[in-house]
């Protein structure tokens, strides 16, 4: 039957077999639940936020005429054409609602501190940044050809990037040396690369802020692939989906406003049209059911190529209604995304200071719905193996579903990003608290060990008793380094 | 400076997208001026966009009736936030029950559909990609009857790199699938070379309007089993068929005929023409292939329906009731229009091919092109569009091999809409009789000074377009190009 399918159904480059969704195939099986299921695997391998849901239940409970199809409750039947239901249900329009377009440009503008103008027409809707990422490759890169990524990188790029446009992703090494910071010799590192494998390269595309880092793009970086793609003649694809969720300085700082004070220094070039901005609802609102996405670009060749594309997976009319309802209000828009930021920094300072109390610490950061964090001294070995043995323990023993930084394209072992968003405070203290019992346990094992191999052989004690206390010493150098 | 064209990909700046045909051309010239009974009377109607809009009363008095279904009424906002945060993309289990035992529900009860075998998709556009992508690799091709949907052209070969190879179908036999030009299309791809991967049939037909009957329909499942490859049937409008003879869909070809390869079947639907949603992009694959389940699955993360949909139309499916009543009165509805339309039509002498389902029907304007040309179907085309101001789609923006033939919508419109339609066409029908009869008159009178040469009498008539005589003016006959021609003493009778 193999060959009956297509080479795309028939191999594995869905990526659906990396630990990041094996590890959601068991939380699947054994799902937490504090009354039902207390020993069960606790999610945090997903980047969800649900932690502002409240608020937009609340809004609709007050709004819920205007939002339910607005029908005439005096009990007349409604003539055919005044029907929102109906024009709602035939609209298929793959310009999308303008109302709601409108609402998104907006939402987009004060998500960057009104510093960049966004226009409605030049915004595609999606169905989901999924959809938006793999129609940009799709616009952008001819089969066999290539964009950078830099590593880590969510994995589910590997499908929506690569699978079905046959495009290639060529990693650009970012290392914990310089907490992960894209360089200018990385960039031109990873180009060479490309030209030795014979990839022609078509773009860059940057997570910002990044997923699964959970920080954002330095004003250097920026200008550094600003300059790097201008020379190269290549588009930047900028994925901006946890934009809204900066909760903590450094403000973001979107690749248009980037390119708006580059463009001093490099005037007359067309850079502008090589840009283009993926975005979407998922996580910014915590809506990724309703499959909203879009993508933003000053390119009309791509907006009309997109927008044709978008056919194939148009946002619901029943949901941009819906939608274009909630964020009219420009007050509760701004009020929903001061509280959201807030609830987000606590949660992380929660996360970070529980990782703390483990003895683990993290990538400083200051957006998203997880942290990147450094687990290396607790591998066996620095060695991808032993980071999978130790995310097996985690998986099994600790009941926690965590990502592998393995899975995230990561060059060095034992980083994990372990999500904070998308369960209750109560279950990130029990989160928490496995963790710490686990994290103490793996040191006191390895203290009775030595212990133990020390009353047995007292000329190699020195050796070894050095060694675990040099890792906890190295430890509490992270600790400072890192927070 | 100009932007570099070959800075986008070759997918982004070609005629992929299929949006340069005439059938899209009708919907520009509609846009820019759209009919409107009080604003725009004299606007164009449109007629080229297959939508059914006979049954939304009956839907908005469920919705009233059932606010807990809607995640945004203060009933049903308990469940946005479960709503809201589902994104798993086997779909709210309830939304699957809710198709699978619809999909039963349309074609009688007769067959089971397994909700584990419902994957949805981006409307029925995203989910004809995904069959593409999952059976195909570029370069292969899949077998089309023509006439056929030309949104295949885009959404089957654009972006997967799969072609159309069509297997042709004519109006001697009612556009009949034969095996003869089903084994005619593989020559041709044996003889360039290309790789055929599956037969794509829509049942009900669109264009057409009409249903395959059971032996049609196991002769294609014999084909696709002797030449070992996939039959993708698009269902859309199983539950538009309004009269005999009855729907039989593939599945209930498959549970009798139990030597079939299974693997190679597999089903479109959707509910933008059954239930007249398009706008809420419902599309299912349904595949009795376990792999192309799994892959289809994976591939829907690009085209999910979104969960607030799910919600609301998982809880309409499962009124039984409520559904029951909506296919009948919706059934009977769409008999009525196109009764209507059909039987008007034939007061000025045009037929259509005999049909029993879709939201249309395939109009016979042969009679009306100056010469049996595409060239002629087109300036024919131009002048509906631009003079009789409807907006009906040519037969060849189809495929269709024969010109003169128009798919023309009608359950898109209410009845004054409908009514104004028709008068527009008869008026347009008659005035060409008219200038015709005139002709002819003209012609008739300078041949009687001439000397009556055969031959030359003979070249005359040939010239002008043939003409109807009441004994085939049966609604249940449809011209045929052998027909003879009849002798002009026969008309000078009538």
């Amino acid at each position: 039957m193999q060959q009956m399918l297509s080479r795309k159904a028939s191999f594995n480059f869905h990526g659906e077999d990396s630990p990041y969704f094996l590890g959601w195939k068991e939380y699947e099986k054994n799902s937490y639940h504090e009354v039902h299921n207390p020993s069960g695997i606790i999610q945090m391998g997903l980047a969800e936020n649900q932690l502002s849901i409240d608020l937009l239940e609340s809004w609709l409970a007050k709004n819920a005429s205007v939002t339910h199809f607005k029908e005439d409750r005096g009990g007349s039947s409604l003539p055919l054409s005044s029907s929102l239901f109906r024009e709602l249900a035939l609209f298929q329009d793959y310009h999308g609602l303008p109302a709601f377009k409108k609402e998104l440009a907006e939402l987009m503008e004060e998500i960057r501190g009104s510093k960049v103008r966004f226009d409605p027409n030049k915004l595609v809707l999606t169905a989901g940044a999924t959809a938006a990422n793999e129609t940009l490759m799709f616009c952008l890169a001819e089969p066999g050809e290539a964009f950078l990524i830099p590593t880590p990188y969510y994995p589910g790029f590997d499908r929506d990037v690569k699978w079905r446009t046959e495009v290639e992703l060529v990693s650009i090494h970012c290392s914990s040396l310089n907490h992960f910071r894209l360089t200018k010799h990385a960039l031109e590192e990873a180009y060479q690369r490309a030209q030795k494998q014979k990839l022609k390269v078509k773009g860059v595309l940057i997570t910002n802020p990044s997923n699964p880092l959970g920080t954002t793009m330095s004003k250097d970086e920026l200008n550094h692939l600003l300059d790097f793609v201008i020379s190269k003649k290549i588009h930047i694809v900028s994925d901006e989906i946890y934009s809204g969720t900066v909760f903590d300085s450094p403000s973001f700082i979107s690749i248009t406003q980037a390119l708006l004070n580059h463009k001093k220094v490099h005037a007359g070039n067309d850079i502008s049209k090589r840009i283009h901005i993926v975005y979407s609802l998922s996580k910014d609102l915590g809506l990724p059911g309703f499959r909203v996405g879009m993508i933003y670009s000053e390119n009309e060749a791509i907006i009309s190529a997109a927008t044709k594309m978008s056919s194939f997976g148009l946002v619901s009319s029943q949901t941009q209604f819906l939608l274009s309802n909630i964020l009219s209000e420009k007050n509760f828009r701004k009020l929903y995304m001061k509280e959201n930021q807030k609830r987000l920094k606590k949660r992380h300072e929660m996360m970070v200071s529980g990782l703390e109390n483990a003895g683990i610490s993290c990538l400083k950061s200051n957006a998203g719905l997880f942290c990147w964090v450094d687990m290396r001294h607790l591998l066996r070995s620095n060695t991808f193996e032993a980071e999978m043995e130790l995310w097996e323990k985690i998986i099994f023993e600790v009941k926690l579903n965590i990502s592998p930084g393995s899975s995230c394209h990561c060059t060095e072992p034992g980083w994990f990003r372990i999500c904070f968003a998308n369960m209750s405070t109560e279950t990130l203290n029990v989160a928490l608290q496995r963790i710490k019992t686990f994290a103490v346990g793996i040191c006191e094992d390895r203290i009775n060990y030595q212990q133990a191999l020390c009353s047995s052989k007292k000329s190699s004690f020195n050796k070894w008793l050095l060694h675990p206390l040099s890792l906890w010493r190295n430890h509490q150098d992270h600790e400072s380094k890192y927070r | 400076m100009a932007f570099g064209k070959n800075l986008l990909s070759k997918m982004a700046t070609n005629d992929g997208h299929g949006e340069n045909s005439p059938y899209f051309d009708g919907w520009k010239a509609y846009d820019s001026d759209p009919f409107h009974s009080i604003e725009n009377p004299q606007g164009v109607i449109q007629m080229g966009l297959a939508e059914n809009q006979l049954c939304f009363d009956l839907i908005q008095e469920w919705i009233l009736k059932n606010p807990k279904a809607s995640i945004c009424s203060p009933e049903g906002v308990n469940d946005f936030k479960d709503v809201a945060i589902f994104q798993d993309y086997h779909g709210l289990p309830e939304f699957r029950e809710a198709i699978a035992k619809f999909m039963a529900k349309v074609r009688g009860n007769i067959v089971e559909f397994d909700p584990d075998r419902v994957v949805m998709s981006g409307g029925a556009t995203g989910a004809h990609e995904t069959m593409a992508f999952c059976l195909a690799n570029p370069g292969d091709a899949f077998l089309v009857p023509t006439p056929y949907y030309p949104g295949f052209d885009r959404d089957l070969r654009w972006r997967t790199g799969v072609k159309l190879l069509p297997v042709v179908c004519e109006s001697s036999n009612n556009f009949k699938i034969t095996r003869e030009a089903l084994e005619a299309a593989c020559q041709k791809a044996e003889e360039s070379n290309i790789n055929v991967k599956g037969l794509l049939i829509t049942n009900p037909s669109n264009p057409l309007g009409t249903i395959l009957d059971r032996d049609t329909l196991q002769g294609l499942v014999n084909f696709i089993n002797e030449k070992n490859i996939h039959l993708i049937c698009d269902e859309i409008y199983a539950a538009t068929v309004f009269t005999k003879p009855m729907y039989v869909s593939i599945a209930e070809i498959l549970e009798e005929d139990k030597s079939c390869n299974r693997d190679l079947i597999h089903l479109v639907y959707s509910l933008s023409k059954d239930m007249g949603f398009p706008g809420f992009r419902i599309g299912i694959i349904y595949s009795y292939n376990d792999k192309v389940v799994s892959c289809a699955r994976k591939m829907s993360s690009f085209g999910l329906v979104s969960t607030q949909t799910q919600q609301l139309i998982a809880n309409m499916l499962a009124d039984e009731t409520f559904i029951e009543k909506f296919i009948s009165e919706s059934r009977r509805r769409l008999a009525a229009r196109h009764g209507v339309f059909t039987r008007g039509l034939m007061q000025v002498r045009v037929g259509n091919l005999q049909s029993n389902a879709g939201l249309f029907f395939w109009m016979d304007l042969r009679r009306l092109l100056k010469e049996s040309t595409v060239e002629a179907e087109m300036e024919l085309w131009r002048v509906i569009i631009n003079e009789v101001k409807l907006n009906v789609s040519p037969g060849s923006s189809f495929h269709c091999s024969e010109p003169g033939w128009f798919r023309v919508c009608y359950a898109n419109m209410d009845d004054e809409t409908m009514r104004i339609a028709l008068r527009r066409i008869k008026k347009f029908v008659l005035q060409a009789d008219e200038r015709e009869a005139a002709a002819k008159k003209h012609m008739w009178h300078k041949n009687l000074q001439l000397s009556l040469s055969f031959r030359r009498w003979d070249e005359t008539i040939m010239k002008t377009p043939r003409i109807v005589t009441p004994h085939m003016m049966s609604p249940h006959m449809i011209m045929s190009p052998h027909s003879p021609l009849p002798s002009p003493l026969v008309r000078a009778r009538n």
